[in-house]
């Protein structure tokens, strides 16, 4: 990140706005990946009219940053008119799509709304390997030619690059497909549970001598010795560190309306069909719980020789019984990087005990009386590379 | 002579306001620029209608101890600047049909 929006970052958390927001206007899709944390079906989804206000709302509360995501956001017939309302609301529009409905014309249209960037899901430079994993026949050649029209266009394009097992050897040959649609790439090593709890996908997590290979890949992280160096001590700063921006400046906001720390933080914390956005914002006795966390508060990592450097993700933590825990997903990111244990790995070799799941999660609105809760950044963390 | 000048914000823009001053960046180039406050009174009052000399009378004068004529001179020097980037338009003439993205503050 550039100085500028570091400094901006640290004012908006000083100030307590949402600099950030990912906005998922649907989970439904034209694809059906096989990794996908999400169902499909349509649980009542915010309208058209419901979506402007919240814009509106956003706008008023300090939001900067939108990305608009799903689900495939095309898949909504008015997505064209919500996105013409956030940039009249002058929001920094962030698209996550597929591309496959992607033709010129909407290329076209996307570019005279001034979009930031479009990020487009790539698995594969091979067709079939992408096709099989989106369960979509065609789905490739179609989602490389979106990403040829939008270049063409001139926008600024991004191929993200989910690894998996299906997957794990083309991840380079992507990236030279990246650079010859002049596109950025972007790798995400993590696959993560389902938002209603289930786990049985995390078995598509590439294991961990792949993911070895990929830390220490130069053509991806550039100076290996130093991206695996041993990490220095946890000294009393560390120890006051913030996790991640997920409910600090940055939330997600579900087709539902839902209010979440994160896309990753599946922690319920209001819905603005009850209640406005910014009163969410500042009053969620959940977002303030998350807020109140600090390195030191985290019986595990606090003592684990990775405390300064991990890139633990305080979702998974949660999705793993217990926000202030150890993330099993990124203690394995840790080990893999510089060949040292965390704690945790430490414990759980001393003590084998099975993974604990939170039997929340929910996917649609929330009942007042049932509130229950925990956090979210709007650029997913899981990017560890 | 001093020539009247209008300004008024970019469509191709996105900007919020964020404590005292306003984040714009440009969706042409995504160059992020921070607007301080002076800047940015006079960023929310360019609506493209109202010449900047009135701006600056109205909305700069009145909060700094500042002359009219350095203050328009400092006013000259910005836009001119943030024009030259793309953000915020110039002419000596007021911008015809304003679309409600030019009359959105941020």
């Amino acid at each position: 990140m550039s100085g500028l929006v570091v400094e901006m970052a640290a004012k908006a958390l000083k100030l307590n706005i949402p600099l950030s927001v990912q906005l998922d206007l649907t989970y439904r899709c034209n694809e059906r990946c096989i990794h996908c944390y999400l169902d499909h079906d349509d649980h009542g989804e915010m309208t058209t009219a419901e979506i402007k206000d919240l814009l509106d709302q956003m706008a008023d509360a300090g939001v900067f940053y939108l990305t608009i995501s799903g689900g495939e956001i095309l898949m909504r017939r008015d997505f064209f008119e919500i996105l013409e309302h956030a940039r009249l609301r002058t929001f920094c529009v962030k698209l996550k799509t597929n591309g496959v409905l992607i033709r010129e014309k909407e290329a076209k249209r996307l570019r005279e709304l001034g979009v930031e960037t479009v990020q487009i899901s790539i698995y594969s430079h091979r067709a079939e390997v992408h096709d099989a994993i989106t369960k979509m026949p065609g789905s490739f050649r179609q989602s490389i030619e979106a990403a040829r029209f939008l270049r063409q266009e001139g926008l600024p394009v991004t191929l993200a690059n989910v690894l998996m097992t299906e997957n794990s050897t083309d991840y380079l040959s992507v990236k030279a497909l990246a650079a010859e649609l002049d596109a950025r790439y972007f790798i995400d090593p993590t696959i993560t549970p389902m938002m209603d709890g289930n786990r049985s996908i995390l078995n598509l997590n590439v294991d961990q001598a792949a993911l070895q290979g990929v830390f220490r890949d130069g053509a991806l992280v550039g100076n290996v010795e130093e991206f695996c160096a041993p990490p220095p001590s946890v000294d009393e700063d560390a120890l006051d560190m913030l996790p991640c921006s997920a409910g600090h400046t940055a939330c997600y906001v579900s087709p539902y309306g839902d209010v979440y720390p994160c896309v990753q933080f599946p922690l319920p914390s209001g819905n603005v069909r009850q209640t406005k956005f910014i009163d969410i914002w500042r009053d969620s006795p959940q977002l303030k719980e998350v807020r109140s966390i600090t390195l030191r508060d985290m019986p595990t990592c606090s003592q684990c020789t990775h405390g300064a450097t991990c890139t633990r993700c305080p979702g998974l933590a949660y999705l793993e019984g217990n926000m202030r825990g150890p993330s099993i997903q990124d203690c394995q990111k840790s080990y893999a990087r510089t060949g040292i244990p965390s704690e945790n790995f430490k414990a759980k070799n001393s003590t084998a005990k099975p993974l604990q799941s939170p039997q929340l999660v929910q996917i649609q609105g929330l009942q007042p009386a049932t509130r229950d809760f925990s956090t979210m950044e709007t650029e997913s963390r899981a990017a560890a590379v | 002579m001093t020539t009247v000048q209008y300004v008024s914000r970019s469509k191709a823009i996105a900007a919020r306001a964020l404590g005292d001053e306003t984040m714009v960046m440009s969706a042409t180039n995504s160059t992020l620029f921070t607007l301080d406050e002076v800047a940015s009174a006079i960023w929310k009052a360019a609506d493209g209608m109202t010449p900047l000399n009135e701006i600056v009378a109205n909305k700069v004068c009145t909060q700094y101890e500042i002359s009219p004529e350095a203050a328009l001179k400092d006013a000259e020097a910005l836009v001119k600047r943030l024009a030259e980037h793309g953000i915020l338009l110039l002419s000596d003439q007021p911008f015809a049909g304003m679309s409600d993205a030019r009359k959105e503050s941020a």
